[in-house]
């Protein structure tokens, strides 16, 4: 068992708390103090995007963070390092477009991210067809393909996806980009109860999770709640990072009140 | 008949998975549709007497005089309604939307052409529209935004990254994976994921259907060489794909900018590297860690860091020529063309103009060549107007 389904096995609370922040945001030195208030504020996991110049899967918030560390330098390297930095304390995914991976060359990037003690990556474009050799490579380099299902994925689609899957399944709330928003779908439960019909496989919602209230209405379902741009709004609006740090931990302590 | 996703290693779907759905409904709906003689009906007579076809295929006298070379005929794209070959792809698209029930069209856009056809073509169909576009276009093609906008559609500036096509495509497709459950994509070139790369290059291959059969007509004969521009590909693969199976050679033109070495560029096939952008796998200009390049034209048609991915596959193949001609040679040329043949060009198709002047000496006099006109240059001319000093 990876130790991604290890974590989600284990769990004493009703879902994990999987706060995501962009690689090198804002820079890569203040990104560590946004990891570290990401630890010590609860969380179990933490997602980390690597900055890429089309992101096509999120919405502008991420987008603004995204190009932010570009501007700044910061490549896929860097976001292996700060990666290898924070493994060994806690299990680390990364998402990434699939266009960083195939130019760095797949087996050198996934080899790479064991290395650094990466536990599962998410290639937002890479849908299940596409990456059956993508998902061979992970299997034999022990990182978990961690695979996204959407409200609009047919059952059958979903039973092909969970066929592959392992560490989690990525259920995207609403058909859309990644962003906060003022409210869930009100089929988000009939959707999950569809996927969690065809797999055993440990099952985290996000996209628009942005809330307490969010995030004890998607625990009372799903086994992850993973939140993003509502923590990249945090950083971007404290004047300094120690401010920001407090943020994320004060918002991330109060969601792992409802999720306990 | 299935339709092609991949052409060698190029092409696929890479998406998120939200409309990956989407893309099989489309791949059906165009596979039951596609042979279908209603269906076909309607689309010809859409092409006869809404876009009015066939457009010509015109010898050009004076060029051939002027440059010594073969005879040149030109395809007379420029000619069909809203004055591109882009509507023959739009009213196909827009007839298949219409056809699966779709309520609403989005579409992006670079020199603007794209969006004008396609806001012609969801009015000519009553459906409503949104064309997204870089700020930085809207700048140089304002002509074309008027256009979109009195043809009822909406135009949504994207101040994103490179503020051009690039962007607009981002923002397209994230308008797509929120929207997908109503909104049809109208895809402006032969790029994107499947079916999309096949689809356009099936509506387009109108293009080179008339065109051999005209020049059969005319020369009695094949022609010695075809020549398109190349930026997405549209034009061309609509031109190449009825003489794929003969021995016609075959020359795509991309944009060498300010020149290949200056990095300022659009020759995505010469400079670029194999990755994926929007959805498919293609040559992209991209650095070593692929973070895609911004391109660079004077002409915003190809201005664009890809390229679509059948042309990957017919370079690697050797089935097809691609090179490249730079601003300066493509401005002289759209200057050229309107004193010689009275034809203003659109700033993409005097690239394959600039072309042919340059290699005219390496054909015989019974060499016998067709140029694509993709479109006119009533949309340049300001541009053009401030690069040549006629105006500030």
């Amino acid at each position: 068992m990876s130790r991604l389904e290890e974590i989600f096995r284990e769990r004493s609370k009703k879902a994990l708390l999987m706060p995501y922040t962009t690689g090198g945001y804002p820079t890569m030195h203040e990104c560590r103090h946004v990891l570290e208030a990401f630890i010590s504020g609860g969380a179990d996991m933490i997602e980390m995007g690597v900055p890429f110049s089309d992101p096509l899967a999120d919405g502008p918030v991420v987008q603004a963070s995204t190009q932010q560390a570009l501007e700044q330098g910061v490549t896929p390297d860097d976001v292996l390092q700060l990666a290898s930095e924070f493994s060994a304390r806690i299990p680390v995914v990364l998402m990434v477009y699939y266009n960083c991976v195939f130019a760095y060359g797949q087996d050198r990037f996934i080899e790479a991210a064991a290395a650094a003690g990466v536990d599962g990556l998410i290639v937002p474009d890479l849908p299940v067809d596409e990456g059956t050799e993508f998902i061979d490579i992970c299997r034999k380099s022990g990182v978990d393909p961690i695979l996204l299902v959407a409200p609009t994925s047919p059952d059958e689609r979903i039973e092909l996806i969970a066929k592959s899957a392992s560490g989690f399944i990525y259920c995207v709330s609403v058909a859309g980009v990644t962003g906060a928003r003022t409210s869930l779908s009100d089929q988000l439960p009939a959707f999950i109860a569809r996927v969690r019909k065809r797999t055993d496989v440990p099952l985290a919602i996000g996209f628009g999770v942005s809330t307490p209230e969010h995030a004890a209405e998607v625990a009372k379902y799903a086994d992850g709640v993973i939140i993003g741009s509502r923590l990249i709004n945090l950083v971007g609006e404290a004047p300094d990072i120690d401010t920001a740090g407090r943020a994320i931990r004060t918002f991330l302590n109060e969601v792992n009140e409802v999720l306990k | 008949m299935t339709i092609q996703a991949r052409f060698g290693p190029y092409g696929g779907r890479y998406v998120p998975e939200t409309v990956i759905p989407a893309l099989d409904e489309l791949t059906a709906a165009y596979e039951r549709l596609k042979d279908e003689a209603g269906f076909q009906a309607e689309l010809q007579s859409l092409l006869k007497d809404f876009v009015g076809r066939p457009t010509p295929l015109y010898f050009a006298a004076r060029l051939t005089e002027k440059l010594g070379g073969p005879r040149i005929y030109l395809k007379r794209e420029d000619l069909c309604h809203t004055g591109a070959h882009k509507i023959n792809n739009t009213v196909g698209q827009l007839l298949l939307a219409a056809e699966m029930g779709k309520k609403r069209i989005i579409a992006e856009t670079g020199a603007g052409q794209h969006g004008v056809a396609t806001a012609t073509a969801a009015a000519l169909f009553g459906i409503p529209c949104a064309i997204y576009m870089g700020v930085k276009d809207i700048a140089r093609q304002e002509l074309n935004v008027v256009r979109m906008k009195l043809l009822g559609a909406e135009v949504i500036p994207v101040s994103s990254g490179s503020q051009s096509l690039k962007d607009a495509m981002n923002d397209a497709i994230r308008d797509w994976v929120t929207n997908v459950e109503n909104t049809y994509y109208v895809i402006g070139s032969v790029a994107g994921p499947a079916p999309y790369p096949a689809l356009v290059r099936d509506f387009q291959s109108v293009i080179g259907c008339e065109a051999r059969a005209q020049f059969m007509e005319a020369e009695g004969k094949l022609p010695s060489e075809l020549i398109a521009c190349v930026g997405g590909g549209s034009n061309a693969m609509g031109l190449f794909a009825a003489f794929l199976d003969d021995d016609v050679p075959m020359v795509g033109v991309e944009a060498a900018g300010e020149g290949l070495d200056s990095g300022k560029h659009g020759a995505s096939i010469e400079r670029g590297h194999r990755g994926v952008l929007h959805g498919s796998m293609s040559y992209v200009l991209q650095d070593a860690y692929g973070q895609i390049l911004e391109a660079h034209s004077i002409s915003a048609g190809l201005d664009y860091p890809g390229v679509g991915p059948e042309h990957s596959w017919l370079h690697d193949e050797g089935r097809v020529r691609y090179d490249s001609v730079t601003d300066a040679e493509a401005l002289a040329c759209f200057t050229m063309l309107s004193e010689t043949e009275g034809i203003i060009p659109a700033l993409e198709s005097s690239h394959a103009i600039a072309w042919i002047t340059k290699h005219a000496g390496d054909y015989g006099k019974d060499d016998a060549v067709i140029i694509n006109l993709s479109g006119r240059g009533d949309k340049d001319v300001h541009q053009a107007a401030r690069a040549l000093g006629i105006m500030e």
